[in-house]
């Protein structure tokens, strides 16, 4: 059996007509080819420009949260209700049937049943590409474990895209946990596909995984890598935030040395370009201090507005309406 | 004086002989090739002297040829089996396999947290490395590599 990404298929020109998006899953960035991220970065700006469109009216869209979630479930509940669609679900596994002990093969061949498309939170890696398997109807990956989360890096696209005019030749700054952090993984791939060149800061225990790293030296683009922030970032157009959490060090000193060492701050933005923008996929701790937030430069929480709109793109276009 | 008996399991007139199994894997071979389902008659001798793996183990199959599809799924336990296919009592052909491309239900998942390690799911990986090998799991998508293979 061959495993081929819709992705490799295209590529290999083993599909023809790559922008056939109804019917199907979502579940990792690579199951859509290049000139189907870019369609639906597209139908995006159409939502933005009109967020409220009866397109979903009469379709029931199944939020399955196995495990706690609130701003990707709120946003994807906004972006269906904005649409006029019908929701169901759960917000929490121990209000389901799985604090019975029911398989999640079960669960999916069930709620299959029920609804017209299924948005999956699962903390179990592969969980959603295993439901796309299952269901017929399509699904959409809201984050498997510490897999993919294929919607926050479309929505992340969008920002880039909006506030820099172009996704190509960009310098794509990552800060903070590189190591254990799907948003910057997967941003990182997508972004490898318009030539980024990547600066990377981090502290030692937290740094980009050597598979990213092999993944960026076999597609021949640049990327280079800083403990901690300096002068570089003055050549950024995104810096994109992350969250270095206490949970993931094995040694509290060696988290008590760098946790204040990768805040950002008003006072280090003075020389950075003008388009430069600061992205974070939230929540925020005290990575960015809160003195950054009234700086033009500060993108993050209109980035998570346009996850609203990349939502109703993708919820649409998944079930053949757009 | 007696002559030794000659055993009867010598030489088969048609089939395929795998030679160079590694002693440990005999049976995770046998069971692959689902040798242990057929009517055929089938022998094999295990702990073998070798020079290459040390013990090895040499299965000889009556009456069967495989689709180099099927028994390139052993590559992953025997890399360095060699088939040669007997017609007549004649090697008529010399095989050796290949890493597939891909790999269903032979190899586990290393993660922990992948969903196959969970619920009743086939294994399914990409060969992304042929040389060391190296799997990706076509779920998780997290790289199971030579040092952490194990075999279902």
């Amino acid at each position: 059996m061959q495993i081929l990404s819709n992705f490799d298929l295209c590529q290999s020109g083993q599909i023809n007509s790559p922008m056939i998006m109804k019917n199907r899953s979502l579940v990792s960035i690579d199951d859509f080819t290049t000139e189907e991220i870019l369609k639906i970065l597209d139908l995006t700006v159409e939502f933005e420009k009109e967020p409220t469109q009866w397109l979903l009216e009469g379709k029931v869209v199944a939020t399955l949260f196995f495990e706690p979630s609130t701003r990707t479930r709120l946003s994807f509940e906004s972006a269906i209700n904005r649409l006029g669609g019908k929701i169901i679900g759960f917000s929490d596994a121990a209000n389901s049937s799985v604090s019975k002990g029911e398989t999640l093969n079960d669960t999916i061949r069930t709620v299959n049943n029920y609804c017209d498309l299924i948005v999956m939170r699962h903390p179990i890696e592969g969980s959603a590409r295993f439901a796309s398997e299952i269901a017929t109807v399509p699904i959409i990956n809201a984050g498997d474990g510490a897999n993919q989360h294929p919607s926050q890096t479309l929505l992340d696209l969008y920002s880039i895209r909006k506030t820099q005019g172009t996704l190509e030749n960009l310098n794509i700054f990552m800060v903070g946990d590189l190591k254990y952090g799907r948003t910057v993984h997967s941003l990182m791939m997508a972004m490898s596909r318009w030539k980024a060149t990547f600066n990377f800061i981090s502290p030692e225990e937290l740094r980009m995984p050597d598979e990213f790293k092999l993944y960026l030296d076999n597609l021949g683009l640049k990327y280079y890598e800083h403990n901690d922030f300096t002068d570089i970032i003055s050549k950024a157009d995104i810096i994109y935030m992350t969250r270095v959490q206490k949970e993931r060090f094995s040694d509290p000193i060696e988290y008590e040395k760098v946790k204040n060492v990768y805040v950002l701050r008003d006072s280090m933005l003075k020389n950075t370009k003008p388009n430069m923008r600061i992205l974070h996929p939230l929540p925020r701790v005290n990575e960015i201090h809160t003195d950054v937030d009234s700086n033009p430069k500060a993108y993050y929480f209109e980035q998570a507005l346009n996850g609203v709109y990349t939502r109703q793109a993708i919820l649409c276009s998944l079930l053949g309406i757009k | 004086m007696k002559e030794p008996k000659q055993m009867s399991v010598s030489a088969i007139q048609n089939g395929t002989v795998i030679d160079h199994v590694p002693a440990m894997y005999l049976f995770k071979v046998i069971q692959i090739l689902g040798l242990d389902r057929i009517d055929n008659q089938i022998t094999f001798g295990t702990n073998l002297e070798s020079k290459k793996l040390g013990r090895k183990a040499i299965i000889k199959i009556s009456g069967v040829y495989f689709e180099d599809e099927d028994i390139n799924r052993i590559a992953l336990v025997a890399p360095d089996a060699k088939l040669n296919i007997i017609r007549d009592y004649e090697v008529v052909e010399k095989k050796v396999v290949v890493v597939p491309d891909t790999i269903t239900g032979i190899a586990k998942c290393m993660n922990p947290k992948c969903i196959t390690n969970y619920e009743q799911v086939t294994t399914k990986f990409k060969v992304v490395s042929r040389k060391n090998v190296a799997l990706k799991c076509h779920y998780c998508e997290k790289i199971t590599n030579q040092e952490n293979l194990l075999i279902i």
